[in-house]
């Protein structure tokens, strides 16, 4: 079992949470060229280490948080309210 | 004369080893009960190579193979930073099929069903492959559609697929619970005959034997730390045990695929999940089908030996993790139960995880790269093991030539910039 910390909730096991991947700075729609656009939609850097990421506490308070985790040891580092996933 | 076998040149360049299994040969080593001789050999490894492939499962190796075996190209390394199949390839569920959804995802694995039907004369090697039939259970109305449909394109491209009512589907699973009181009532099944199973590992140590005897070189245990690229072009790899320069390097890796990309500086559209599977003790052959639901997130074999397999669709995060889970297990026996409630007594043996690299239309991504001579086959999710040997045929055409395949061109790295994604969500997953 895998305790992610909600920023508002406290430690919850992970099940409650959905994986909303990983924080991916969004370009400005109206000034991004397509390549950019579309490195936006499908590139990732899917590191093999720690990488931050925003998780939707789907089956609690239902909001966003951002978490620093490790992605081979699942190991979870810090927790923050992170704003709604555009 | 050569004699021309499945249409691959054989003959002058099968070397002397290894022999060729025969009853004859196995006769006599159990009467002598003399060593069988290893099926592939270790090689020191050369400052050189004409082409390198990353990754040593059944990609990597039938790429070597196809490679030396049509186009004569045998001066080529694999690498494996663990042992040969010690990724997706060792730990898939080892489902053969090609019912998918997109006319070029049909062809593409019906090739691939094409290749393995006849692997075992071609390899000289016994990958047991049981064409058993496969059926997808829909629970739903939507997916019913998503089957009738699915049948249509099969039947379009020549693929054996139909769409099956409750009836006919006890008739093939007598164990399946089809009555209307399951929580999840079967509404029909597409039923595929050509599908079935196969020994996976048999799949990569007969590509491994035929690669070698063809004068492939396969590094276990050598990991590959870095790509060079200048110019545009790639000139080698940095592994553990030393540099090696090639002019094409191909990268066949799974789960790690995105790194290996990265090292020769290609972004990658690709995320890491886990996939978990597990067995149950062997019980009596009951089941002759493979049975999928995407519903219920599972799909159900029983091997030879008569344990059961069981997989499921990703885990719900990215990791690189394979470890099993607690949550996988229980949700797997319970909707195995639901399927099959006669099991309730079958106990699990072991469970185990392996890397699936996701791309955002669940296709995979393969050719070349902005990099010349970097080549990649990668992004197979949950599906490669079944495209092993089309994958090979493709990439080994696509270095010998320098240009895609026509059965590969619509797989190009290039598709996701220019919107021409090939979905199959539809027909690849199970969670969806």
């Amino acid at each position: 079992m895998i305790l992610l910390p909600c920023a508002w909730c406290g430690p919850r096991d992970a099940t409650e949470f959905q994986h909303a991947g990983e924080v991916v700075a969004r370009p400005d729609p109206a000034t991004a060229t397509a390549s950019q656009w579309r490195g936006y939609l499908y590139l990732r850097a899917n590191p093999c280490g720690w990488t931050t990421e925003t998780w939707y506490h789907r089956m609690g308070c239902r909001r966003y948080i951002r978490v620093e985790r490790h992605t081979e040891t699942n190991e979870v580092r810090a927790v923050y309210p992170g704003k709604a996933a555009g | 004369m050569q004699p021309i076998m499945n249409g691959h040149r054989q003959g002058a360049r099968r070397a002397a080893y290894p022999a060729r299994y025969s009853a004859l040969g196995l006769l006599r080593r159990g009467l002598t009960h003399a060593e069988w001789p290893p099926a592939w050999r270790s090689h020191p490894l050369k400052g050189s190579y004409d082409v390198v492939i990353v990754g040593g499962g059944v990609h990597g190796l039938a790429t070597a193979y196809y490679l030396a075996a049509n186009h004569g190209i045998s001066n080529v390394a694999v690498l494996d930073k663990g042992y040969m199949g010690s990724g997706g390839s060792g730990r898939n569920t080892a489902i053969l099929r090609s019912n998918y959804l997109t006319p070029e995802g049909v062809r593409f694995y019906d090739r691939s069903i094409q290749l393995y039907r006849r692997l075992a004369a071609d390899l000289d090697f016994n990958v047991m492959f049981s064409r058993r039939g496969h059926l997808t259970l829909a629970h739903s109305d939507s997916s019913l559609r998503t089957m009738r449909w699915r049948a249509e394109v099969n039947k379009a491209q020549g693929v054996d697929s139909e769409v099956i009512g409750p009836a006919e589907v006890k008739r093939l699973a007598p164990f399946l619970d089809v009555s209307t009181q399951a929580r999840y009532p079967v509404l029909g099944a597409l039923w595929h005959p050509p599908g079935g199973i196969i020994r996976h590992d048999a799949v990569v140590w007969g590509y491994a034997r035929g690669a070698d005897a063809l004068g492939v070189h396969i590094h276990q245990d050598t990991e590959v730390t870095g790509i060079d690229v200048t110019g545009g072009r790639v000139r080698g790899v940095r592994t553990g045990r030393g540099d090696i320069a090639a002019p094409v390097v191909l990268n066949a890796t799974a789960g790690w695929s995105s790194l290996i990309s990265g090292m020769a500086g290609v972004a990658m559209p690709i995320q890491t999940f886990p996939l978990q599977a597990a067995v149950t003790e062997p019980v009596k052959p009951f089941l002759s089908t493979v049975i999928v639901s995407g519903t219920l997130h599972v799909y159900i074999s029983q091997t030879d030996r008569g344990e059961l397999v069981f997989g499921a669709s990703v885990d719900p995060f990215t990791s690189y993790s394979m470890r099993g889970s607690l949550e996988f297990i229980e949700g797997l026996a319970g909707h195995v139960l639901e399927l099959m409630p006669a099991l309730t007594k079958v106990r699990v043996l072991r469970q185990w995880a392996g890397l699936c690299d996701m791309t955002p239309d669940f296709s995979p991504i393969m050719g070349h790269t902005p990099v010349q001579g970097f080549l990649v086959d990668v992004g197979w999710g949950t599906y490669g093991f079944k495209a092993g040997p089309v994958s090979g045929e493709a990439m080994a055409k696509c270095i010998a030539t320098g240009e895609a395949p026509e059965i590969i061109a619509a797989f190009g790295l290039d598709r996701f910039a220019e919107g021409a994604l090939v979905g199959e969500k539809g027909a690849a997953a199970v969670g969806h």
